[in-house]
């Protein structure tokens, strides 16, 4: 019967078309070209009618003079550097509020997630309350508030006082003194990351003689010393390579130290409190996954409550959290951009704003814009993906 | 299943193939829609912003007001569009609006990069700040390393960082969306100094907690013409706007004001009045619309100097005075072309 059809279909004088593969990969062929077609026209058709009508297109603008002031930029930034420089100061005012409010929400999302599941009813109720408020108001209503409530509670510039000769909270933000750095500074951050490296080797070591001989070995402690006492000790040597520089009350403002804008903090704070609500509503989920005899069977063999819930039941309970996780992360990048609405200058309020408005090349700017959030998007993605599939659990 | 694939196919063929129609003159859609769409302002005193009846009123309205009753005898026939700084030009170019009217300076950059036309100058103004009375400074070049509040996309921006540059002084610029977010922080004591047009303090003064505790000092930085704009590609539709604004002009100039443009319609002998109010000549139809329609915007909106005294004013709450937004003749910068 086999080879019936097979030497049918060999020696048959219908049509190729007739064949079912064929008629699958033509049929994709041709809507990917249309596709393409449909793409190619509105790209021509777009460009032809920024040209009819005397709007300037193309990416020439990116090396053009700014010519405006930004009120945070962690890199330098004057008025007269480039929109191109421009976008890569958008880009790491973005990197840096989001990445601070990714550590700051996972701590916080998880404390009230494994609160929320306590058994003290004042605090059960109490970490409901704060998820459900928080959940279900808007995020921008919430950034505008923490604005103007921090903005109203804090006290004036020339009101305010400066603590110790260093710090100083006030309406224009939080002033620390800032470091001014010897040459031969750059010891102290190799020597950090000389005893990351040791660290990793000695929880490598207590692992693997854990496992041949039974012995724990205080690993956290150990590694946690490692970390902060070999760098101070570097920095001793070399006889503490830096100055501090003091803020001091000059005419209108601080001059000196660095400041952090009541804006950045605003923006911290209120993306923190929002998006640590959902994450605990995760992390509840996921413990509550594990099924309960877990716990009564580790009980049973004599662990203590804390290292139950280390051992036992959050790697099965990560399993569960991960994924949804990289959705709140994402979400929370993307959330950054309502820095506009309180004069944070992120991404989107210099990139896909002043400057758009001063170039008028709107299609320009938010492309570029989408593709950075997509690029930050993506990567976020791919690095929770890999941790994904690291901690996840092999079932035979 | 093969059927849907085909007719899939067949719809992407046709959207490729039908091509979207060509623009034509801006002139021909609005007379044929009926309305005007016009962009203005989402909440400036005295330019445009809705009064407490809910119905939208300002210097810039009156100038939509006017295009619309020559286009259609009716000045209520608008659609107000309110944009913000940042959607304002998007918003032209893109055909959303058929016009802006919404204090915006006339540039360069506006008039050739982004593709817009101006039709004219409605108010002629100029960059200022505004600061509290208790820090004491009497002039701009004291302002030597103050946070001032901004908003964003405007040449306000760039002129402050220039004014600043070019006295050697440092600025913390604290940039907000939209205007009145602006000013909310400056009242909340972010910024020492808010800055914007001299009309703009004006109006954001007089919306403050306590107004007295304010000055706005002395310096204009900037030269600000604002005006109306259309885009590029309509040269009939930008001439029925800059025209509009131009009678407007003409008629403060020869004493025309909306309670006695009647009368003079009637009992007038002077040539260019009778020309402008389209008892004689074709002014009208050199312009397609029709003949009457300076006498409608003279009548339905008013001259410019009724249009001035009832959004601006001595007797609003902004108490701006004509300065230079006064005619030639009397000094000032207001100089329209005839009507021959």
């Amino acid at each position: 019967m086999t080879t019936q059809t097979e030497v049918a279909r060999r020696t048959s004088v219908t049509p190729f078309w007739y064949d079912q593969r064929i008629r699958g990969v033509l049929f994709q062929a041709f809507v990917l070209f249309a596709l393409a077609a449909l793409a190619a026209f509105i790209i021509y058709n777009t460009a032809q009618n920024l040209r009819q009508r005397g709007i300037a297109s193309g990416f020439g603008f990116l090396w053009n003079t700014s010519g405006f002031d930004i009120s945070f930029h962690l890199i330098s930034y004057k008025a007269t550097d480039t929109y191109g420089r421009v976008l890569i100061v958008g880009i790491l005012n973005t990197l840096f509020v989001s990445a601070i409010a990714i550590v700051g929400s996972t701590v916080l999302g998880i404390i009230v997630g494994i609160l929320r599941l306590s058994r003290n009813w004042l605090i059960a109720r109490l970490a409901t309350v704060y998820v459900e408020l928080l959940r279900n108001t808007p995020l921008l209503l919430q950034i505008v508030f923490w604005y103007y409530a921090v903005l109203a509670t804090l006290p004036n510039v020339r009101q305010s006082t400066l603590w110790w000769g260093m710090f100083s909270l006030n309406q224009r933000g939080l002033y620390v003194p800032a470091p001014i750095l010897e040459p031969n500074f750059w010891l102290v951050p190799a020597s950090l990351v000389i005893a990351i490296g040791l660290a990793v080797f000695v929880a490598r070591w207590a692992w693997k003689r854990q496992l041949e001989t039974g012995q724990p070995f205080p690993t956290w402690r150990v590694n946690l010393a490692l970390i902060v006492l070999l760098p101070i000790l570097t920095s001793l040597i070399l006889g503490v390579p830096w100055r501090w520089e003091y803020p001091e009350l000059a005419g209108f403002n601080f001059r000196g130290g660095t400041v952090l804008v009541p804006e950045f903090l605003a923006l911290l704070f209120s993306l923190i409190l929002y998006t640590a609500a959902f994450i605990a509503e995760i992390v509840r989920a996921g413990i509550l996954s594990v099924s309960h005899g877990q716990t009564e069977a580790a009980l049973a063999l004599g662990l203590r409550p804390s290292l139950v819930t280390r051992l036992v039941i959050m790697p099965q309970a990560l399993r569960v959290i991960i994924p949804p996780l990289t959705s709140e992360y994402l979400s929370l990048t993307k959330n950054s951009s309502l820095a506009i609405a309180i004069a944070y200058p992120d991404l989107v309020a210099v990139f896909a704003g002043t400057t758009l408005n001063q170039t008028g090349q709107a299609i320009e700017t938010i492309t570029i814009t989408m593709l950075v959030y997509l690029t930050i998007s993506l990567a976020i993605s791919a690095f929770m993906n890999w941790y994904n599939r690291k901690i996840a659990l092999v079932e035979r | 299943m093969m059927n849907w694939k085909i007719a899939a196919a067949g719809a992407a063929l046709a959207m490729v193939v039908a091509a979207p129609a060509v623009a034509g003159p801006t002139l021909d859609a609005v007379k044929q829609r009926g309305t005007l769409n016009c962009g203005v302002n989402d909440g400036l005193a005295g330019f445009g912003a809705p009064n407490d009846k809910g119905e939208w009123a300002g210097l810039d309205i009156d100038l939509c007001r006017a295009v619309a009753a020559a286009l259609f005898d009716d000045a209520k026939k608008v659609k107000y569009i309110p944009l913000t700084a940042k959607e304002r030009f998007t918003a032209l170019q893109s055909g959303e609006v058929d016009m802006l009217a919404r204090n915006t300076t006339w540039t360069l950059s506006r008039d050739t990069g982004l593709g817009f036309d101006f039709a004219g100058v409605n108010y002629y103004d100029g960059q200022g700040f505004m600061v509290r009375k208790s820090l004491g400074v009497k002039s701009a070049k004291e302002l030597n390393g103050a946070s001032v509040c901004v908003q964003t996309g405007t040449t306000t921006e760039l002129n402050l960082t220039d004014f600043f540059r070019t006295n050697s002084m440092e600025l913390k610029p604290v940039v907000f969306e939209k205007a009145e977010e602006a000013r909310t922080a400056y009242d909340e004591g972010r910024c020492d100094a808010y800055t914007t047009d001299a009309s703009g303090l004006a109006a954001e003064r007089s919306v403050l907690k306590q107004p007295d505790d304010h000055i706005i000092l002395p310096e204009i930085i900037s030269k600000e013409p604002l005006g109306p704009l259309v885009r590029h590609g309509d040269n009939e539709w930008g001439d029925v706007v800059r025209w509009s604004l131009n009678a407007m002009v003409i008629a403060e100039e020869f004493g025309i004001t909306s309670e006695n443009v009647d009368k003079i319609k009637a009992e007038s002998t002077n040539p260019e009045i009778r020309r402008m109010l389209g008892v004689e000549g074709d002014m009208g139809q050199q312009l397609k619309v029709n003949p009457d329609w300076a006498y409608q915007i003279i009548k339905q909106v008013g001259n410019y100097g009724e249009s001035f005294e009832r959004n601006v004013g001595e007797k609003t709450p902004l108490h701006l005075a004509r300065g230079l937004n006064q005619l030639w003749s009397k000094g000032g910068l207001l100089y329209a072309p005839p009507i021959r």
